[in-house]
């Protein structure tokens, strides 16, 4: 019981002891520098209550979880195959090994001037950066799954003469599922770590492009209420993946 | 239904090597109705393979199996597996493991109804009903074997084929596991190979124990045990044919040889 109610209070201290540092970095931070008052929690929130209200910022908000959603997709449609046929293939594995390691290394952002001169500006590379950064925990994680599967599952799916489709859609797929959640898990905060800076090349709207725009009208306040919506919505994102991850798991 | 053939399960001449290690040859053996054999024989002497190879999971070099009477070229729809491990999908409840694939396109076509009314009746013959809903997270070692069980049984199998199927559980479960499969296939009037390296287990449950041994494997003895069930309850004769057997394996010891297995 006193327990439950540590790890409810816990959290909620240290977010407090957070934002009480918040306040007072600023007000120290004012005596030199006055703008520094702008950025003060109690300004944040709020430009943030403000914000909320407007119609604006659910549209930009909108734009950035739509754009999460195709690079997601676009990852997992990558990823599932790539990762099955690695997990199947040792020869593939071996093959693409070294070339899936030195991409996953090159932070995605340094394609962006690339992206945009092959895919023009707009939507269409921050998808392709978002599809580029996410695509990598789900593939290893799905080879992961395949190289886990229980082979008595394979032998039981021929001992019923199951179809190949059968053994993919009955045990293969549902076997390696939760690994791929896994690795939708890890993608999905890739996605929202790489969206905000993506978000601020040659589009027009989304979080990334609305906290650019706020600097540029000076309204410092709506600019830190920006970064506490992106540090919350990227919460509740990861909160849905994890619990996507339980409600699979069941029991388990 | 065919005429009733003599044996359910007949092979001849079978041989099969992984590579150019030869795994067994020359095995003959044959399953009658209702019957249950044990192939006994130690670790790595082929026993898995060639059940593998009488089930149609593995095609013999040499040699053929026929079920019915007739020549078996993929696995028989009337025959089901069961492991060292139960295997049970984590993603499917206890009941929806026990129903695997009786709705398989290869799998004779039996009304929904019927597949629950099976699935109930096998889950509750191995002692899990009320369970149905259960995780297989949630259920013990020994509980997990007999979903395994409910899974095989639930395809109304003519030849079941287990392969070591309890060495992974304590001796206590162990024991309530041997009496339950006894129970239940003498009930759903099934044949058993039941695959173990256990001498106690073969003498407990089996009709008719084969020793397999040599490199390449064959058959090397056979016994009809026929001792009355409980055989707990006969310790002389589960002795004297304990003793028997562990001659019989004495004899056929083979020399060792340089290759490592
Ligand atoms: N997939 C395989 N490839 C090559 N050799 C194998 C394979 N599976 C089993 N073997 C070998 O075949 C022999 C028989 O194995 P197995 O049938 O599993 O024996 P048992 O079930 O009696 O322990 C062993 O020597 C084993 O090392
Ligand atoms: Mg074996």
């Amino acid at each position: 019981m006193a327990s439950r109610r540590l790890r409810l209070l816990l959290p909620l201290g240290g977010l407090a002891a957070a934002v009480a540092l918040w306040s007072l970095g600023t007000a120290l931070l004012a005596r030199s520098v006055p703008i520094a008052t702008h950025f003060a929690p109690l300004g944040a929130l709020r430009a943030l209550v403000g914000l909320l209200g407007e119609a604006l910022l659910w549209e930009h908000i909108a734009v950035s979880l739509k754009r999460v959603a195709v690079g997601l997709a676009f990852a997992v449609g990558m990823g599932v195959p790539l990762g099955v046929l690695t997990g199947l293939s040792t020869l593939f594995a071996q093959a693409s090994g070294p070339l899936f390691q030195f991409l996953r290394m090159v932070s995605p952002l340094s394609w962006m001037p690339i992206a945009v001169m092959v895919l023009g500006i707009g939507d269409a590379p921050v998808y392709f950066l978002l599809a580029f950064a996410a695509v990598w925990p789900i593939l290893l994680n799905t080879a992961a799954g395949v190289a886990q599967l229980d082979r008595n599952w394979l032998l039981l799916a021929r001992s019923l003469s199951a179809t190949r489709f059968e053994t993919v859609a009955r045990v293969i797929l549902p076997g390696i599922t939760a690994h791929i959640l896994t690795g939708v898990r890890l993608a999905i905060g890739i996605i929202w770590i790489i969206l905000v800076p993506a978000e601020m090349l040659g589009v027009d709207a989304g979080l990334g492009y609305f906290i650019l725009d706020t600097r540029d009208r000076l309204a410092y306040a709506e600019l830190m209420a920006a970064v506490v919506l992106v540090g919350c919505l990227g919460f509740l994102l990861d909160f849905a993946a994890r619990w996507l991850h339980r409600l699979w798991l069941h029991g388990r | 239904m065919n005429a009733p053939a003599e044996h359910l399960l007949a092979a001849r001449g079978l041989a099969f090597h992984y590579g150019a290690q030869p795994v067994f040859a020359g095995v003959a053996l044959a399953i009658r109705r209702r019957e249950i054999v044990a192939l006994l024989g130690s670790s790595g002497c082929g026993k898995s393979t060639l059940l593998r190879a009488l089930a149609g999971l593995e095609s013999p070099a040499a040699g053929q199996v026929s079920f019915l009477d007739q020549a078996l070229a993929s696995p028989h729809p009337r025959s089901a597996l069961i492991f060292q491990q139960a295997s049970l999908l984590p993603w499917l409840t206890v009941e929806a493991n026990a129903a695997f694939g009786l709705d398989f396109r290869h799998q004779p076509a039996i009304a929904a109804a019927t597949r629950r009314e099976r699935v109930r009746e096998a889950l509750a013959a191995v002692g899990l009903a009320g369970r149905e809903s259960a995780w297989p997270a949630e259920l013990s070692g020994g509980q997990a074997q007999r979903v395994a069980l409910a899974r095989a049984l639930a395809r109304e199998p003519e030849l079941l084929f287990a392969d070591e199927p309890f060495s992974a559980l304590d001796a206590i479960t162990r024991a309530e596991m041997q009496n339950l499969l006894v129970e239940v296939v003498h009930r759903w009037h099934a044949a058993v190979l039941l695959v173990t390296h256990d001498i106690d287990e073969a003498i407990l449950v089996a009709d008719r124990i084969l020793l397999m041994g040599g490199r390449p494997g064959t058959l090397l003895a056979e016994w009809t045990v026929d001792i009355p069930r409980p055989r707990e309850d006969h310790p002389g004769a589960v002795t004297a044919l304990r003793l028997d057997i562990l001659s019989a394996l004495r004899d056929t010891f083979v020399q060792p040889t340089a290759d490592v297995a």
